[in-house]
C-alpha cells in the first residue's frame, strides 16, 4: 500500500514530521519497508555547463559542445543556438528524455557528422515560456551543476506492508485512524461534497437468490450528463504516486476512493448496459472480456455482473470492455457493491487474476461503507465532469449484525505480562473506532464493520498492545533448566554421523530434497516417481528416491569446473511415497579421484571399493555399534557395480540393513558422462540402528588386558576362490575367543602353483591367555585346532 | 727417560694421528696385543724384585689407564664423527609438501543448526523434528489458517496432488501440531528443518532452513517470549549487547503476533550485529493463537505459550558473512571448503560456539 505525507494529511491533523510518521507507522504494525522518491519524467533535465563550444565543422550555425554534469565526464552536445558558449550554465536533456514542448523523445544521433547525445535546452521547449531564442542561461547556478532543474513536483511514496488481516489499512483513512489512535494526531472528519439527488435511479438492479451468491449488496447510482475529461493536477498527482496512470476523471475517481477509503467502485457506461443488472452466478464456459484486454472463460458459480445479453464484469474482480467509460461517456452508473472474500478469492484464483479491488474485496471490506463510497465519489464526478446524480438504490442486504466482545481486563495481563488499565484501554479500543462500553473489571467491545478480522479477545488484546507499544512489554530471562533431553537418539546418531564423515575427509553438503527425474530414477529400485504437482523447473520435477540423485549431479558440476578427487556427503530425507512420513534419513558419501596425486613421496592410486568400505564401516563403529556385529557381505542392488558392492547388516548377514557401499555402477557413469570416472559412495540408513536398551547409564565392558606373553602364527589356507575371506576371519575367530584375539588376512595369491578354482589366504593370528604365557605345546594346540576346523568347514588345506 | 715415558711418549704422538677405527684398532694392538708393548711390560714384572715390582707396577698400571682411557676417548670421538657424517649425507629438504589428504567441512547450515541447539538445549528447550511432506490440514489449516485466507498467498506452495490435499511444508509450524497431539502440555521445543516454497531468485531458494520454537506451559506470557529471544539472539551472535525491536505484525497461528528486528552497522561493507542504527529483520513470533490450541485440544483455560520461526539460512549468513543464499545449495567443492567447518568445531556452551 503506496501512501504520501500530504494525502495522509487529508485525514489526520498531526504535527510529526515525516520521519516520526515512518517510525510510528512500523511500531504499530504497519512497516514502512519503502520511501520512494516520487520523482516525475521532468526528473532527467539536468543542470549543465557548456565547458567547451567549438564551431561544427560541417555546419556553419552549428556548435559542439562538451558539456559537464559537474563529474569528469564530458558529454558531446551538437546545439544550434547561438548563445552556447564556453562557461555558459544551462538545461541539459539526456538521450531517452521527452521533451515536453514536442513530446519528442531523444536519441543518441550523429548530427552532419558528429555524434551528440542528448540537447540544451530552450525555455519554450521546456514548456517554461513562449521564448526560444536560444538555450536558457542559468544564472548563480553553477554550484548546482548536475542536479535536476526542476524541483520534484510529486511527494514522496510510502510503500507500507499490510499484513492480510488489516483490510482496513488498504485505505489512507485507516492508516490514519490507527495512527491518530497511537497518538500522533487527530482524525478529521471525512469532506463530503455536496450535491442533489432529484432523479430515480432507472436501472434496475437484481442480485439472484442462489446457493453460493458472491454478491451480498450492491448500491449504485445513475449520473447522467456528464463531461469526462482529464483529471485536475491535484487527483491525477495521486493517481501519479500510486505508481498508476491517470485514465480519465471517472476511472480516477474510483481509483481514487478505493485508495482513499479502502471502497472499491466500479462505473459503468450506462448507454451500454442492456437494459438492466443482474448479479448471478456464472455457468460453465461463459466468456468474458476483461479491462485488461484478456479473454476469460469461466467455471461454473463465479460472481458476475450482468446485463440482459451478457457479461459486464467479474463483481468485484475486474470490470468488462463492453461497458467501459470512455471520453465521450455520457451518462454513468457507479457501482459500490459487497462480494464475499472467500468468492472472490476463489474466482480470482481460479482465472489467475490479480487486481486492486480483488485484494482489498478478499481480504474484507466494510459492507457498511456502501453509502459513503457512493457520495464521495458521486460528488467528486460532479464536481469536476458535471451532471446530475440520481438518488442511491442500494439492493441486497443493507445492515451487518453487529459483533460484540466482552474482554476481561486481567486477560491483557495474563497473556502479555504487563497490566493496563481499563480506561487506557477505553481510550485506545475508542479511537480505533469500537464502540466501547466500561464496567469495573471488564469492557463490552463493539466491532466496528471495518475490522472483520477481530473475532475474539485475544484480537483485542493485540490491538491493545498494539498501540500502547510492544516495547513496553517487560522481558522475563528464561529459566536454565533442563527436565528433558535436548537430543533424541536418532538426532544424536545425525548430529554424530556428520561429525564422522567430516573427519574422514568428506565435506558435508545440503542439496535440494527434489531432484531431476532422468537421475532419480538410475537410483531406484522400481520404487514409485513422486512427482511434484508444480516443479519450479522440469529438472526439480520429482523428490529424491535416493541420496545419490543429487549428490552425483552436483559431483559432475564440480568434475567439470576441474576438481576430480572429492569426497562429499549429504545426511537428509529420502521418500518412497508422497504421504507424510514416507522418508527416511539417509547418509550418502560419494568420493571420487586419486589417493596421493602428484605426490613426491608415494605413489598414487584409484579410490577403491575398500576406501568406502572403511568409510562406512568406521562411521558406523563411530556411531556405536561394535565392531565385531558387523557383518559385511555382497548383498548390493542395482546403483552399484555388482561385483564391487557390498552390504554391511547388524549381527548376522540377515541383521538390520545398515549400509551399502561400493563404485557407482559404471552404465550410471556413463549416462551421467562423469569426467573421472572412478566414483565410490556408500549409503548408511540411520533408522535401522537400534537404540541401546539402556535403562540405567551403562559402564564400560570390563577392562581386561593380559600381563602374559603374546604370540602370533601365520598360517596359508588354499581355499575356493569364492570363499569369503571375511567369512574364514570370523570363523577362526569363533574357534577359542579366550585366547584367539585378532584374526587378519593379509595377503591373497591366486596363479602359479595354487589349483585354478582355489586361492590361497594368509591369515595372521594372535594369540594370548589371560592367566599364563602359552606354551609352545598350547600353540601348537591351538594351531592344530584352527587348521582342522577351517578344514572341516571349508575343505582349505594348509598351504605347504 | 724409562721406558715407561717412552712408552707415553711413543704414543702421544700415535694418537693424534689416528683417523680412522682401523688405525685405533692398530694402535690398540700394538700397545695391548699379544706382543704389545704394555702387555711386555707386564711380562716383565716377574723379572723385578719385590721393591721395583711394587713401584714399577704402580706406575705401569697408572700407564695402562691412561692408554686404555685415551683410546676410550678416541673412539668415542671416532663415533660422533661417523654418525654425524652419516646424519650429514641423510639430510632431506623438509619444505616439500606434506602427503596430500582431503579435508573434511560441516555445512554451514548443520553448524548453525548445532549453535542454536546448543543455545536453547541451556533453557530447557527439546530438539522435536517432522515429515518434509504434509497434509494441507497440517501446514495451514489447523495453523488457523482456512483455505480462502490471503496468508497462504504469502506462501508459494509446492503441492503433490491435484488436489493439493499434499504438499511440502511451507514452513515447520506443523510440527507444532504433531507435537501438541502426539504428546501432553507443558510443551518445550525447536524444530529445526527443511521447508520449501516455490519461489526462486538471489534471495529465495525453493528449500531453505528454518527453526520453529513452541512453548507452551501455564502461565508463559508475552514477556517470556522477550525474553527468550532476547537471550537467544545474544548468545547467537555472541555479543552483550543486541538492540531488538519488537514491530506489531501478523501470523494467523499467533495473536498478537510480532515480527524482531534486530540492530546492526556496516563496517567495511560487513554487517555487524549489535547497536547500530539500522534495523535487520530476523524473525516472527506471537502468542499461539487459541484457535490453534483448541485445533490441538490443548485446554485453553490452562495453558498458553508463545511460538517463533527463524530463517536458518539467514542466521548463518548473518553471523559468518555469507551473501549469496542460493550457494548454500549448490554444492560447489570451492564454497564448501571456504565457507565450511572444521568437524572438530562443534558448538558446545563450556568451550563456546564458535572458535
Amino acid at each position: 500500500m503506496i501512501i504520501t505525507i500530504p494525502w495522509l494529511k487529508e485525514h489526520l491533523q498531526t504535527k510529526a514530521n515525516e520521519a516520526k510518521i515512518i517510525d510510528q507507522l512500523t511500531n504499530i504494525g504497519l512497516e514502512v519497508e519503502n520511501v520512494k522518491e516520487n520523482v516525475g519524467e521532468l526528473s532527467e533535465f539536468k543542470i549543465a555547463k557548456i565547458l567547451k563550444a567549438e564551431k561544427h565543422p560541417n555546419a556553419d550555425k552549428l556548435k559542439v559542445c562538451d558539456v559537464s554534469l559537474g563529474d569528469n565526464k564530458i558529454i558531446q552536445v551538437v546545439c544550434g543556438a547561438s548563445n552556447a558558449r564556453d562557461g555558459l550554465v544551462t538545461i541539459y536533456a539526456p538521450p531517452g528524455s521527452i521533451i515536453p514542448k514536442t513530446k519528442f523523445k531523444l536519441k543518441v544521433a550523429k548530427i552532419r557528422g558528429v555524434e551528440s547525445k542528448g540537447m540544451l535546452c530552450s525555455e519554450s521547449e521546456l514548456n517554461l515560456s513562449d521564448e526560444s531564442a536560444g538555450i536558457i542561461e542559468l544564472k548563480n547556478k553553477e554550484k548546482e551543476v548536475g542536479k535536476s532543474y526542476f524541483k520534484t513536483k510529486l511527494d514522496k511514496a510510502l510503500d507500507i506492508a499490510i499484513t492480510p488481516n488489516r483490510a482496513d489499512c488498504l485505505g489512507v483513512r485507516g492508516i490514519a485512524r490507527d495512527l491518530a489512535s497511537s497518538g500522533l494526531g487527530s482524525l478529521l472528519k471525512l469532506k463530503k461534497k455536496s450535491f442533489k439527488q432529484n432523479l430515480k435511479q432507472p436501472i434496475k438492479v437484481s442480485i439472484t437468490k442462489e446457493k453460493n451468491q458472491g454478491c451480498l449488496s450492491f448500491g449504485s447510482c445513475y449520473i447522467k450528463d456528464i463531461t469526462n475529461k482529464e483529471s485536475p493536477d491535484w487527483l491525477k498527482n495521486k493517481i501519479l504516486a500510486l505508481g498508476l496512470k491517470p485514465i480519465s476523471a471517472v476511472v480516477d475517481i474510483t481509483n481514487y476512493v478505493m485508495f482513499d477509503l479502502n471502497r472499491p467502485l466500479h462505473a459503468y457506461d450506462a448507454n451500454k448496459i442492456n437494459k438492466e443488472i443482474i448479479v448471478r452466478n456464472s455457468q460453465e464456459g461463459e466468456e468474458f472480456e476483461g479491462l485488461d484486454n484478456e479473454k476469460y472463460k469461466l467455471k461454473k458459480g463465479m460472481c458476475v455482473v450482468t446485463d440482459k445479453s451478457s457479461i459486464l464484469g467479474l463483481g468485484g474482480v475486474i470490470g468488462g470492455t463492453k461497458t467501459s467509460t470512455e471520453f465521450d461517456t455520457k451518462n454513468i452508473l457507479l457501482e459500490s457493491a459487497y462480494f464475499l472474500p472467500s468468492s472472490i478469492r476463489k474466482t480470482g484464483r481460479e482465472l489467475n487474476i490479480n487486481t486492486d479491488a480483488k485484494y482489498r474485496f478478499e481480504r474484507g471490506i466494510d459492507p457498511n461503507s456502501i453509502k459513503e463510497g457512493l457520495e464521495i465519489a458521486t460528488g467528486l464526478i460532479i464536481s469536476i465532469c458535471g451532471g446530475e446524480a440520481s438518488k442511491f438504490l442500494i439492493t441486497g442486504k443493507t445492515s451487518q449484525k453487529k459483533k460484540v466482545i466482552d474482554l476481561k481486563i486481567e486477560k491483557f495481563k495474563d497473556l502479555i505480562g504487563i497490566s493496563i488499565s481499563i480506561s487506557e484501554a477505553y481510550k485506545i479500543l475508542s479511537s480505533l473506532g469500537f464502540k466501547v462500553k466500561k464496567t469495573k473489571k471488564a469492557l463490552k467491545v463493539e466491532i466496528p464493520s471495518w475490522r472483520p478480522d477481530v473475532s475474539q479477545d485475544v484480537d483485542l488484546i493485540e490491538e491493545l498492545i498494539r498501540i500502547k507499544g510492544f516495547d513496553k512489554i517487560q522481558v522475563v530471562e528464561p529459566e536454565k533448566r533442563r527436565d528433558k533431553d535436548t537430543l533424541n537418539f536418532k538426532q544424536k546418531l545425525f548430529h554424530l554421523s556428520q561429525r564422522a564423515l567430516a573427519s574422514k575427509g568428506y565435506i558435508e553438503t545440503v542439496t535440494w530434497s527434489f531432484t531431476d527425474s532422468n537421475i532419480d530414477k538410475q537410483f531406484s529400485r522400481g520404487e514409485k516417481e513422486i512427482n511434484i504437482y508444480n516443479p519450479i523447473s522440469s529438472d526439480l520435477d520429482v523428490l529424491r528416491r535416493s541420496i545419490f540423485s543429487n549428490l552425483s549431479i552436483h559431483l559432475k558440476k564440480n568434475q567439470d569446473r576441474g576438481y576430480s578427487d572429492l569426497s562429499f556427503f549429504e545426511i537428509g530425507p529420502v521418500f518412497f511415497g508422497k504421504n507424510p512420513g514416507d522418508q527416511q534419513i539417509v547418509v550418502g558419501g560419494i568420493k571420487s579421484g586419486l589417493v596421493n596425486r602428484r605426490s613426491w613421496s608415494d605413489k598414487a592410486r584409484n579410490i577403491d571399493v575398500f576406501d568406502v568400505k572403511s568409510d562406512a564401516l568406521r562411521t558406523l563403529v563411530e556411531l556405536g555399534i561394535d565392531e565385531k556385529n558387523l557383518f559385511v557381505n555382497d548383498l548390493t542392488k542395482s546403483s552399484y557395480h555388482p561385483g564391487r558392492s557390498g552390504s554391511i547388516n547388524l549381527k548376522s548377514d540377515k541383521g538390520p540393513h545398515l549400509a551399502y557401499f561400493g563404485e557407482l555402477h559404471p552404465a550410471i557413469v556413463k549416462k551421467l558422462d562423469f569426467k573421472d570416472k572412478n566414483i565410490f559412495g556408500f549409503e548408511i540408513f540411520l533408522k535401522n540402528i537400534p537404540q541401546p536398551n539402556k535403562k540405567v547409564r551403562q559402564t564400560k565392558v570390563n577392562y581386561l588386558a593380559s600381563d602374559f606373553q603374546k604370540s602370533e602364527r601365520d598360517f596359508a589356507f588354499v581355499i575356493d576362490k569364492t570363499f569369503k575371506v571375511g567369512l574364514l576371519e570370523k570363523l577362526i575367530k569363533k574357534i577359542d575367543e579366550n585366547i584367539i584375539h585378532k584374526v587378519i588376512a593379509f595377503d591373497v595369491y591366486e596363479g602359479e602353483n595354487i589349483p585354478k578354482d582355489k586361492k590361497s589366504v594368509a591369515i595372521n593370528v594372535t594369540l594370548q591367555a589371560l592367566d599364563k604365557t602359552l606354551s609352545e605345546k598350547d600353540l601348537d594346540q591351538v594351531s592344530q585346532k584352527i587348521i582342522e576346523v577351517v578344514k572341516e568347514k571349508t575343505g582349505a588345506t594348509i598351504r605347504s | 727417560m724409562s721406558d715407561l715415558e717412552k712408552i707415553n711418549s711413543i704414543f702421544n704422538a700415535k694418537i693424534d694421528s689416528v683417523k680412522s677405527k682401523d688405525d685405533l684398532q692398530n694402535l690398540k694392538t700394538e700397545f695391548f696385543g699379544k706382543n704389545g708393548q704394555i702387555t711386555i711390560q707386564f711380562k716383565n714384572l716377574g723379572s723385578l724384585s719385590a721393591e721395583d715390582k711394587k713401584e714399577f707396577a704402580s706406575h705401569l698400571n697408572r700407564l695402562k689407564d691412561s692408554l686404555s682411557k685415551q683410546i676410550e676417548e678416541k673412539n668415542l670421538e671416532l663415533e660422533t664423527q661417523e654418525i654425524n657424517e652419516k646424519l650429514k649425507s641423510e639430510k632431506i629438504d623438509v619444505t616439500l609438501p606434506i602427503r596430500s589428504y582431503r579435508q573434511g567441512k560441516i555445512h554451514p547450515v548443520s553448524q548453525v543448526i548445532d549453535e542454536i541447539s546448543s543455545i536453547f538445549s541451556e533453557i530447557g528447550f527439546s530438539v522435536a523434528e517432522g515429515p518434509d511432506v504434509e497434509t494441507e490440514h497440517n501446514n495451514f489449516t489447523a495453523l488457523n489458517t482456512p483455505e480462502d485466507h490471503p496468508a497462504r498467498d504469502m506462501h508459494d506452495t509446492f503441492y503433490l496432488d491435484k488436489n493439493k490435499k499434499l504438499l511440502l511444508r511451507t514452513h515447520t509450524s506443523p510440527v507444532q501440531i504433531r507435537t501438541m497431539l502426539n504428546e501432553k502440555p507443558p510443551f518445550k521445543i525447536i524444530v529445526p528443518g527443511r521447508t520449501y516454497r516455490s519461489d526462486s531468485d538471489q534471495t529465495h531458494a525453493p528449500m531453505f532452513h528454518q527453526l520453529e520454537g513452541l512453548h507452551i506451559d501455564k502461565n508463559i506470557t508475552m514477556g517470556h517470549l522477550k525474553g527468550c529471544l532476547d537471550y537467544f539472539i545474544k548468545e547467537f551472535f555472541e555479543v552483550k549487547n543486541v538492540r531488538m525491536r519488537f514491530r506489531p505484525s501478523h501470523f494467523p497461528f499467533t495473536e498478537p503476533s510480532a515480527e524482531v528486528d534486530i540492530g546492526y552497522r556496516l563496517e567495511n561493507n560487513k554487517i555487524v550485529i549489535g547497536e547500530g542504527d539500522k534495523w535487520l529483520e530476523v524473525l516472527g513470533c506471537g502468542m499461539v493463537h487459541p484457535n490453534v490450541l483448541k485445533n490441538v485440544k490443548v485446554d485453553t483455560n490452562k495453558y498458553q505459550g508463545y511460538a517463533f520461526g527463524i530463517g536458518i539460512d539467514r542466521l548463518a549468513m548473518l553471523k559468518y558473512g555469507i551473501n549469496d543464499l542460493r550457494a548454500f545449495f549448490e554444492t560447489d567443492y570451492r564454497w564448501l571448503s571456504h565457507f565450511g567447518f572444521d568437524p572438530l568445531d562443534v558448538p558446545t556452551n563450556y568451550r563456546g560456539l564458535s572458535k
